[in-house]
């Protein structure tokens, strides 16, 4: 789990910050030194994501957090061509994929697939998730993104 | 009491309905207020009402415009309900109906305004992105990754249901042929006089995978409004009264589950409203003429006729083609006034217009003899809502 040698999308996109009631900030931290953390259960072990402040599977407000290990398989995926945000404007075209990870439970987490932005995207394929900090920014922070593994290694 | 004796079906009926011209956005000539009074006053005038005769207003998708406010500047002697369906998008176009309804059937008021007033001049367009540095909770999941605008957020759900069922890009494009059909014919359209061809949809770009630009709706300015009675008061009115049969909103299981874990993913929220829908309604699917299916994008649609069970997904690169999508004579005449596609995009509230004049018989895009009309409101959002109109016969 390298970083990439330079941001996926452009400077300028909004910048990601934990929310003021404290819900996320498990997460975020996490994302700062490497390490993938998401909601299970402490009472029933259900895995959820995104976060919430009570377990939907028994309803305990012990929600604790685990560190997964950042594998997956592409559940869906799009393709963006038009620029909605002004840092996008003659960028191309860029890819988003949403992970399932069925060592979690099955919860999807989101991110920019790496690689050439024109490649063919498959349903099902294995991938890895992959950091990339923003230590530059005004309040630094890390975004999760994927890239594709040899099945092999699945 | 059991839930069959709570029903709403028949008791209520959309008397007036009402618009303002509608505009490409931004090029509204009046003010945003000032398009939502006038949508009013034209509907009172369809019915033959004094406005002062009005006690509720409905809306949806957080207007900006005040019932409080609209209710002083028409001089209303009393305002008796103002009501407001929670979620942004369309979704709630059915509903604020329904909430109107449920408000006269219960006594609480007796003339209730469904309104939805739109000019993106004047306020932030839905389909570009707000200006902001940051963003938190679920958007800070989203916005760093450029999934920002609706359709950045839903295309992941069309794509996976299109991928789990085999659905080709040609059954998008049917729905919107279908649309821009119906708009050569309504003159009120802002397509009217701009065909669309299968060659111009495959040649056109994408906006993001996999939609491309003639799946997505326009954005537009204007003002729509219809006016809820008791049935009673309706039969009293010129216009030919359009019973409300059933309404439904909602969405299933954990639909709005953070960061697109929603269980069910490939959906437009529909699987549980659908059900309630036609049960008060005493009717299904076969028996329905026309249906109006809220596009903000065409693989909404097509989910959402999936889930009021016009077809099964299995079958739906061979439903939707155009034939089958036109009036009069298609198996399922869909937006026959050209919709959010190519009429105009006014939240969805101009389908339910164009439901009512199909019952009235006075559609530019009629269905003979229309008895039962439906409108599907705002997939993929959470909560949707849809309803089912009848003429006199089906009551």
């Amino acid at each position: 789990m390298t970083a990439p040698a330079a941001y996926y999308l452009p400077a300028g996109m909004p910048a990601p910050v934990p929310e003021p009631d404290g819900l996320d900030k498990p997460y975020w931290e996490g994302t700062r030194r490497g390490e993938l953390m998401v909601q299970r259960c402490q009472k029933c072990r259900a895995w959820q994501w995104g976060p919430e402040w009570i377990c939907h599977a028994c309803l305990s407000f012990e929600v604790g957090w685990t560190r997964v290990d950042g594998r997956g398989t592409i559940y869906s995926w799009e393709r963006a061509w038009h620029p909605v945000h002004p840092a996008l404007k003659d960028h191309g075209p860029y890819i988003v994929v949403l992970v399932e990870l069925p060592e979690a439970g099955g919860i999807r987490m989101l991110g920019n697939l790496l690689g050439d932005p024109r490649q063919v995207v498959t349903i099902g394929a294995p991938v890895e998730a992959v950091f990339e900090p923003h230590d530059d920014a005004k309040v630094p922070f890390t975004l999760v993104h994927w890239k594709a593994v040899e099945r092999s290694r699945s | 009491m059991s839930t069959k004796d709570r029903t709403l079906r028949g008791k209520v009926a959309i008397a007036g309905i009402g618009e303002t011209k509608y505009y490409k956005h931004g090029q509204a000539p009046e003010s945003e207020f000032a398009l939502a009074l006038h949508a009013i006053v034209n509907a009172c005038a369809d019915a033959g009402i004094d406005p002062r005769q009005i006690d509720g207003f409905a809306s949806y998708s957080n207007d900006r415009n005040d019932p409080s406010r609209i209710a002083a500047a028409l001089g209303l002697p009393a305002l008796r309900f103002s009501n407001m369906q929670w979620g942004g998008g369309g979704g709630g176009g059915s509903a604020a109906v329904g909430n109107a309804a449920a408000a006269v059937a219960g006594g609480v008021a007796d003339c209730v305004v469904v309104f939805r007033a739109l000019a993106q001049g004047q306020f932030q367009r839905f389909g570009t992105a707000p200006p902001v540095a940051t963003a938190s909770g679920d958007a800070a999941l989203n916005f760093p990754y450029g999934l920002i605008s609706p359709a950045q957020r839903f295309a992941m759900r069309v794509m996976r249901f299109m991928h789990d069922y085999g659905i080709r890009h040609e059954a998008q494009r049917a729905i919107a042929l279908a649309s821009y059909h119906h708009a050569q014919s309504n003159p009120r359209a802002v397509m009217y006089g701009r065909p669309l061809t299968p060659e111009a949809y495959d040649a056109s770009r994408w906006i993001v995978e996999p939609f491309r630009l003639y799946d997505c709706c326009l954005e537009n300015d204007g003002a729509a409004a219809v006016i809820i009675v008791s049935a009673d008061r309706a039969r009293e009115l010129k216009p030919r009264p359009a019973y409300l049969l059933g309404v439904a909103q909602g969405s299933e299981y954990r639909n709005a589950a953070r960061s697109h874990n929603a269980p069910l993913y490939g959906t437009s929220s529909f699987t549980t409203v659908a059900p309630q829908l036609y049960e008060m309604a005493g009717i299904g699917p076969k028996d329905v003429q026309v249906v109006q299916s809220y596009e903000n994008f065409t693989g909404g649609v097509l989910m959402s006729l999936v889930e009021h069970g016009f077809f099964a997904a299995e079958e739906a690169n061979d439903f939707l083609v155009p034939d089958n999508l036109l009036a009069p004579k298609g198996r399922l005449p869909l937006n026959t006034s050209g919709g959010n596609l190519a009429e105009c995009y006014m939240h969805g509230l101009e389908l339910v217009i164009e439901a009512v004049r199909q019952i009235r018989g006075e559609s530019t895009s009629q269905v003979p003899d229309a008895e039962l009309s439906m409108v599907i409101s705002g997939p993929m959002v959470t909560p949707v809502s849809s309803l089912i109109l009848g003429g006199e016969a089906t009551l």
